[in-house]
C-alpha cells in the first residue's frame, strides 16, 4: 500500500486515470443497482479522492463541477431511489453551509456558539411567513401568500435578516468568553425557538407550535420547483457561492484579524483590532450563510415549525465543524457530509436491516436499541475518539504557504523606502 | 522635546495600589529604562499606557493627545506598539502571517472588496506580505516565514514578537523584558539591535528590563519603581549610585551597614 501510495505521489495522469476509473465503476454501479446505498456512496467518495490528488485547483474544481452537475444526478436518476438519494444530497449540501459558517465563529473566530440553528431559524421563518397567509395577520398591505417568484430575493433577505440577528445576539454577548460565552448562545437559540413557538399571540406572527404549512415553492419564469432533485441545484449554486466567500475570507485581512482574536486577544488589541467589531462580522457572515440556508429549507420542507431548531441540532453542526477539524475548510465539509449522511443514510439503512433481520427470526433485536435512536451516543462517542486521537479533525486546518522567492524581490523596495537592512550586523541571536 | 508625558497616574486593584501617582516625561528619540523588583508595578504601568488597563487617576499623553479613556487598539492607531513579558504570538497562524497581522491598521481591504476580490485588495495584500517579509528579514527570520509561530525557538519569538510591533509602524515602541531568558550573547545581540531600530526607525524606545548591564549599557534615562510609587529617575550613573534604589533592590540593610 505503502509503495502504491509513493507510485502514485508526482504521477498526475495516474492520479487522473484512476479517478476517471472509479467515477466511472461507481457510476456504473450506482446507475445498475439502483436501491444500492453503499454505491452512492462510493460514488460521493469520489470527491474526497479528488481532493487528495495533485491536479491543478481549477480543474479539480472542473471535474467536481461535472461529478456533481452532471453525473451524480444522472446516474442515480433512472431507478426509484432517485428523489431520496437527492434528497441526502440537498440536505447534505445544507448542513455543509451552515456548518462552514460555524466555521467561521467557532473555528476561525475560536468563539464557541452552542445556538447557531437560531440563525437558520429566522432565515426559515423569514421565508415562511411571508411565503404563506400567516403575514396577512399582522401586515398592514400587501397580499400574502407572496409568489414563489419572491424565493429568490428571500435568499438575500434571509441572508441579511441572519446577519443582522447575529449582530444584535453579538452586542451584548460578546462581553462574556469561553465556557460563559457557550452557555449565553446557548441560551439565545433556546430563546429564539421558544419566541417563535409562543409567537402566535397576542397577533399573530410564527403560527406558534402549529407551525407554518403549505409555503410556496420557489418559482423561475413559471417553472416551480417542487421536488429535491430540483432543490438540489439550488443548494449547489448556494453553496459554491459560500466556500468561494468562505475561502475568500479566510486568508484576507478579516480572515486574519479573525484568527489573531482567537490566539490571542490582548495581542490582537494592541495590534490594532477592533476587538467587538472583529467578533460581530464573524457572528453576521456565519449567521447569514445559515440564514440563505434557512430560506432554502423552508421552501423544501414547505412547513416550518419550532422543532426543527432544536439544540440537538445546534450541537450537530458544532459536531460537524469538530469532526472535519475547526478552521478548516475542506474539513468542515467532509464532517458535514459524513454526519449527514451518517444520519440519514446510514443509522436508518442499518436499522432497517436490524429490523429485517428480526422479522425474519435471524436475530431478536430490541427495538430500543435500534441505532436511529442512538443518534447522541453516537455523536458523543465520535466526539471523544476524536478529542483523544485526533483533536485536529479529519483534514487538518492548513496555514497558507507564501513563496519567498517572490516576496524578496518585493521587500527590496521596502527597503529603498525605508532602510537598509546590512544581514551579516543584523540581530542574529 | 517629550513624546510621552504621564502625570500622576494611578491604579488600584481592590486594596492594593499597583501604580501610586507616578510622573514621567519620555523624550523623543530616547531609550528609556523602567527598572523595579518584581511587583513594583512595572508592567501594570505598561498597561496602563497601552490601554489594556483605564488609569483610576491620572492622565496619559502622547505628543498633545491624552491616551486616557481609549482602548487599546485605539492607542495602538495613535503610535504606540508593544511587547508583551509572557510572548503573546498568534502561535497556529504562520511567522509572516503574524507580522501581517501588525499591518492591520494600513489595509483598506473591506468586505466587499475581499469578497469580489477587486485588483486593489489583491495588490494591497501582495504589499503586505512583501513588507511583513521585509520586517521578517530585518530582525533576522526571514528563512522562517512559514513556520508556525509557536514552533520558533524562544529567542526567534521574541524577536517576531518586535517584529509584529515594527510592523504597526510605531512612533513609541515599549518593550516588556525584551531580554528575558536569553543568554549574555543574545543579550549583547539585542542591546546593538535595540539600538540600531531606534537609528534606522526613528522612534522612541521605552524598556522595561531586569538585566541591569542591558539597561545601564543602553538607557539614557532611568525610572525606578518600587511598590507602585517612582523612587528615582535620571541618568543610568545616577541610579547606580542611588541610595534609594540600592535599597529596594537589596534591602536596608545594605545602605546602612550594621
Amino acid at each position: 500500500m505503502q509503495k502504491l501510495t509513493n507510485k502514485l505521489k508526482g504521477n498526475k495522469l495516474a492520479q487522473i486515470i484512476l479517478l476517471v476509473l472509479y467515477v466511472v465503476v461507481t457510476s456504473l454501479s450506482l446507475y445498475l443497482a439502483q436501491a444500492s446505498v453503499t454505491a452512492f456512496l462510493l460514488m460521493l467518495f469520489s470527491l474526497l479522492l479528488l481532493y487528495y490528488t495533485e491536479l491543478p485547483v481549477r480543474l479539480k474544481w472542473l471535474i467536481a463541477g461535472v461529478v456533481l452537475i452532471g453525473v451524480i444526478p444522472f446516474v442515480s436518476s433512472t431507478g426509484p431511489g432517485y428523489q431520496s438519494y437527492m434528497e441526502v444530497a440537498t440536505v447534505v449540501g445544507i448542513y455543509v453551509a451552515m456548518a462552514l459558517g460555524l466555521n467561521i465563529v467557532v473555528g476561525l473566530a475560536g468563539l464557541l456558539d452552542l445556538g447557531f440553528v437560531a440563525f437558520f431559524a429566522i432565515g426559515s421563518y423569514t421565508y415562511g411567513i411571508f411565503a404563506t397567509g400567516q403575514a396577512a395577520n399582522f401586515m398592514p398591505f400587501g397580499s400574502f401568500p407572496l409568489s414563489g417568484n419572491s424565493f429568490w430575493i428571500f435568499i438575500l433577505i434571509g441572508c441579511f435578516a441572519a446577519a443582522l440577528f447575529g449582530v444584535l445576539l453579538g452586542i451584548p454577548v460578546l462581553r462574556v468568553k469561553g465556557d460563559y460565552l457557550a452557555i449565553v448562545t446557548l441560551g439565545f437559540g433556546e430563546i429564539i425557538r421558544i419566541v417563535f413557538n409562543n409567537l402566535d399571540k397576542p397577533v399573530n406572527i410564527t403560527n406558534g407550535a402549529m407551525g407554518l404549512a403549505s409555503v410556496q415553492p420557489p418559482e423561475i419564469f413559471g417553472y416551480q420547483f417542487v421536488y429535491p432533485n430540483q432543490f438540489y441545484y439550488i443548494v449547489l449554486g448556494i453553496l459554491l457561492l459560500v466556500i468561494l466567500a468562505v475561502r475568500r475570507f479566510e486568508f484576507s485581512k478579516i480572515g486574519r484579524s479573525w484568527k489573531a482574536v482567537r490566539e490571542n486577544e490582548i495581542a490582537a488589541q494592541s495590534m490594532g483590532i477592533h476587538l467587538v467589531r472583529t467578533k460581530l462580522l464573524a457572528f453576521a457572515i456565519g449567521a447569514s450563510f445559515s440564514g440563505m440556508m434557512g430560506v432554502v429549507f423552508a421552501a423544501k420542507q414547505t412547513f416550518v415549525d419550532p422543532t426543527s431548531f432544536t439544540l440537538l441540532e445546534s450541537i450537530t453542526i458544532l459536531v460537524m465543524v469538530i469532526l472535519g477539524g475547526m478552521g478548516s475548510v475542506p474539513g468542515v465539509i467532509l464532517g458535514a457530509a459524513v454526519i449527514t449522511i451518517l444520519n440519514l443514510q446510514v443509522l436508518t439503512e442499518v436499522t432497517n436491516y436490524l429490523n429485517q433481520l428480526s422479522l425474519d427470526g435471524v436475530i431478536s433485536f430490541p427495538e430500543a436499541l435500534s441505532p436511529a435512536k442512538m443518534q447522541r451516543f453516537i455523536f458523543g462517542a465520535i466526539l471523544i475518539v476524536f478529542a483523544i486521537y485526533r483533536p485536529q479533525g479529519l483534514i487538518p486546518a492548513k496555514n497558507p504557504v507564501f513563496d519567498e522567492e517572490s516576496l524578496k524581490e518585493g521587500s527590496k523596495k521596502h527597503k529603498k523606502e525605508q532602510i537598509a537592512v546590512e544581514p551579516d550586523k543584523g540581530f542574529q541571536a | 522635546m517629550s513624546i510621552l508625558t504621564v502625570s500622576n497616574l494611578t491604579k488600584q486593584f481592590g486594596g492594593l495600589v499597583a501604580v501610586n501617582s507616578v510622573d514621567m516625561t519620555v523624550e523623543k528619540g530616547s531609550i528609556t529604562a523602567v527598572i523595579g523588583p518584581n511587583g513594583a508595578g512595572k508592567t501594570t504601568f505598561f498597561n496602563l499606557i497601552t490601554g489594556v488597563y483605564q488609569p483610576d487617576k491620572g492622565n496619559v499623553q502622547l505628543g498633545s493627545t491624552s491616551l486616557v479613556g481609549l482602548k487599546p487598539h485605539e492607542i495602538s492607531r495613535h503610535g504606540i506598539a508593544r511587547t508583551f513579558q509572557n510572548i503573546r504570538l498568534f502561535s497556529n497562524i504562520t511567522v509572516l502571517e503574524n507580522v501581517m497581522v501588525g499591518l492591520h491598521k494600513q489595509l483598506q481591504a473591506g468586505i466587499v472588496g475581499t469578497l469580489f476580490q477587486t485588483k486593489r485588495v489583491r495588490e494591497e495584500e501582495k504589499q503586505a506580505q512583501e513588507e511583513a517579509y521585509h520586517w521578517l528579514e530585518y530582525v533576522g527570520l526571514a528563512q522562517h516565514l512559514n513556520e508556525d509561530a509557536q514552533n520558533l525557538s524562544y529567542g526567534a519569538q521574541r524577536r517576531l514578537e518586535i517584529a509584529r510591533a515594527l510592523a504597526t509602524k510605531p512612533k513609541l515602541l515599549l518593550l516588556d523584558e525584551p531580554a528575558a531568558g536569553m543568554n549574555p550573547r543574545e543579550t549583547r545581540e539585542l542591546t546593538e539591535f535595540i539600538h540600531r531600530m531606534r537609528e534606522d526607525l526613528d522612534m522612541t524606545i521605552v524598556l522595561i528590563e531586569h538585566d541591569m548591564k542591558l539597561v545601564m549599557e543602553i538607557s539614557e534615562q532611568i525610572f525606578v519603581l518600587d511598590h507602585g510609587e517612582k523612587i528615582a529617575e535620571g541618568k543610568p550613573a545616577e541610579i547606580r549610585n542611588n541610595v534609594k534604589v540600592i535599597e529596594a533592590y537589596l534591602g536596608k540593610s545594605a545602605v546602612t551597614p550594621a
